[in-house]
């Protein structure tokens, strides 16, 4: 099993250091209202669940999330402006402010988007890794799911789909305990949910400790290569939200149970902190390293924020319309038309 | 009378928390409806008055909580199944559809489904597209389900209470945007205020324009015919509160006087409330019609996160006044 190199571990910490102050002052931002709108989804926290997964990947393979989805944007090299651009609606945005904060998405690095049905992009992604085996491609199709939306028909209508067809998705369930306000206990039977994709013949790589990226990144490893080679293969990560369901859901942090909780996972598994350790351990005295892409995130976000508050909001009728359909000569319009959309 | 300033959303947990008091059969399901209090709060303390039997959490299991209604209606309890938004009732289309709205027909009468679905409807503040949805006339489409839409507190109240203990499936769908709204209910309301199903009210009385609506599209229509008082246009408000039945005689009858029309709702336009209304308006009442029925609805698109551009889609007062004046 390959082990990541140092220049590896070190290009995490700069993720996960750009993740976490992108995903911090997106809070901090709808505190002061300089982004409004009333879903905000952040992935404080799961850092290194996206960051040791998808480090498994390679550039023609595939990614699909839900909501969630700042980190994933980031990880895979997004444009933080454009995806700060997209927080506050602008023009300028990944999605031209279309989509918000749930609708990241990018052609270029084969970002299939955020989607905010739960469970929703979940036959998506069957559908995206159909096309490989169709065309006969070995590109994987890495596939985000919460907890939450393990009970949700979407999940095992598209894992049983994935199973019978061979599908190449490695499905990742990021499993941080709770689908907004309900613990995985009283909303799953079975609460090993990897397990549940074993059940429709899946292969199973287990449940991981998800604030640990080497770990994560080991299992990954695994589980891609099987995809790529035989079909479907499931991963469950355990990790933790920092920041509540989302920030219009502020009473989920109020609860005194679950902030104690939250301060037991600070404190003894953040997952910054756990990769730190362990770069200092192997090599040594790095901390300048370190604190320079920890400098370089501060910067790199306060740019965003700058360029995002300078852009435009889109605001005419034809920003509006725009990207209803494709236009296409195929369809016949007059000036009477109605419900033909505008090119 | 005493009247005191309700907000809607408590006049809604008022209705149910009292029927759950007077039936022992009635309770609720859904997601974050117990332990949470309710994603819109409207269950808040009930798992603590009626406990876990009562006020049951669900997985995000919409197919499910669509289906098992049905299922637990049809064995004889009287289920109010809660989805946190209209959104996701889309996942149980086909049980409210196929089995609701059906299964009493396909068994020729054999079974009644007394049942309620309650749904937090419609759009603003950036909810996004698939977030951003007053699809209620797709549920109304369906024979065999009512569908009420209340636009205040006290009609929510009474409605509720009516879907409640009707035999018959009844969504009832609760906008987001009226939720914190207050507006009066009497203090001595009697347990039993029940509107009928079906039975629209006038909110405003006018002579010169029918304005026809349901829900958040009456406060569009009272504040249009307030602005459009001050050029001594008195516009009389329909609001039909029930898309199934609809009152189309309370409709007719503000016709016959006004002879002008326009038609309000926060839903799209194409194969809508709006439409509804105005082809019976020109089957029954051409003769009576002195201009075009105009109608007021969301633009035809999927509504965007950006805010200008997301109030650009929005009906508001002014589009409404818009509309009245082209055909005064
Ligand atoms: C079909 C559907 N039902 C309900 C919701 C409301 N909702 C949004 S996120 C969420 C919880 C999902 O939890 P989970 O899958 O564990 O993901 P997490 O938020 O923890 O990342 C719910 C119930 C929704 N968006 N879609
Ligand atoms: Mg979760």
């Amino acid at each position: 099993m390959a082990s990541p190199s140092k220049e590896m571990l070190l290009d995490w910490y700069r993720q996960m250091a750009l993740i976490r102050e992108f995903e911090e002052t997106c809070h901090r931002l709808y505190e002061e209202k300089r982004i409004t709108g009333v879903y905000l989804h952040l992935y404080s926290g799961h850092e290194a669940s996206g960051v040791g997964s998808m480090a498994a990947l390679r550039k023609s393979d595939h990614v699909i999330t839900a909501y969630r989805d700042h980190g994933i944007a980031l990880i895979l090299g997004m444009d933080p402006k454009a995806v700060m651009a997209e927080m506050m609606g602008k023009k300028t945005g990944s999605s031209g402010g279309k989509g918000g904060s749930m609708h990241l998405a990018s052609k270029d690095h084969n970002f299939w988007g955020g989607y905010a049905i739960v469970g929703g992009h979940l036959p998506l992604a069957a559908g995206i890794a159909l096309e490989a085996r169709y065309r006969g491609k070995d590109d994987v199709t890495m596939t985000y799911v919460g907890d939450g939306a393990t009970n949700n028909g979407y999940f095992h209508e598209s894992l049983n789909m994935s199973a019978i067809w061979d599908l190449p998705v490695v499905w990742i369930i990021e499993n941080n305990g709770y689908g907004m306000g309900t613990e995985v206990e009283r909303a799953s039977g079975q609460i090993e949910l990897h397990r549940k994709a074993e059940a429709y013949g899946i292969k199973s790589f287990g449940r991981v400790d998800a604030q640990n990226a080497l770990e994560v990144y080991a299992v990954a490893l695994k589980a891609v290569a099987y995809a790529r080679e035989k079909g479907p293969a499931v991963i469950e990560h355990v990790t933790y939200r920092y920041r509540g369901h989302g920030v219009s859901d502020k009473q989920y942090d109020a609860r005194d149970d679950m902030s104690a909780e939250l301060k037991e996972w600070v404190e003894k598994r953040e997952p910054i902190k756990i990769l730190r350790d362990c770069i200092k351990s192997k090599y040594g005295d790095v901390g300048d390293i370190l604190a320079r892409h920890e400098a370089d995130a501060e910067r790199i976000v306060a740019e965003s924020v700058a360029f995002a508050e300078a852009s435009e909001m889109p605001s005419t009728y034809e920003d509006l319309m725009r990207n209803t359909y494709v236009a296409s000569e195929l369809v016949y319009k007059t000036e009477r038309s109605v419900g033909a959309g505008i090119d | 009378m005493a009247a005191r300033n309700v907000a809607m959303r408590e006049a809604i947990r008022r209705a149910l928390r009292e029927e759950m008091q007077r039936d022992e059969d009635v309770f609720v399901m859904g997601e974050e409806v117990a332990h949470w209090q309710g994603t819109h709060r409207v269950t808040r303390g009930f798992l603590e008055e009626f406990g876990e039997r009562r006020v049951r959490d669900t997985p995000i299991s919409e197919m499910a909580i669509g289906g098992a209604a049905v299922g637990a209606a049809m064995a004889g309890l009287r289920p109010v199944a809660e989805f946190m938004t209209i959104n996701f009732a889309f996942l149980a289309l086909d049980a409210i559809a196929n089995h609701a709205a059906k299964v009493r027909y396909f068994f020729d009468g054999m079974f009644k489904v007394p049942l309620v679905y309650r749904a937090a409807s419609g759009w603003g503040n950036q909810a996004t597209a698939s977030h951003s949805h007053a699809p209620e006339p797709i549920f109304a489409h369906f024979p065999g389900i009512y569908v009420g839409c209340p636009s205040n507190s006290l009609d929510a109240y009474g409605m509720l209470k009516t879907s409640i203990r009707d035999d018959n499936p009844v969504l009832f769908t609760e906008s987001i945007a009226l939720y914190p709204k207050p507006s009066p209910m009497p203090d001595d309301l009697d347990e039993d205020y029940l509107i009928p199903i079906g039975k629209g009210d006038i909110k405003r009385e006018g002579a010169d324009v029918t304005l026809v609506a349901y829900a958040r599209g009456v406060d569009w229509a009272l504040q249009a015919a307030r602005l459009l008082a001050r050029d001594g246009v008195e516009a009389e408000v329909v609001d039909l509160r029930w898309l199934r039945p609809l009152d189309m005689e309370l409709v007719y009858k503000s016709f016959k006087k006004t002879n002008r029309c326009v038609i309000v709702e926060e839903s799209l336009p194409m194969y809508s409330f709006g439409g509804e209304i105005a082809a019976n308006l020109q089957e029954r009442m051409f003769d009576y019609m002195d201009a075009p029925i105009k109608r007021v609805a969301a633009e035809d698109v999927p509504l965007p996160y950006s805010k200008d551009i997301e109030l650009l889609a929005l009906p508001d007062a002014r589009k409404v006044v818009e509309a009245v004046k082209e055909i005064l």
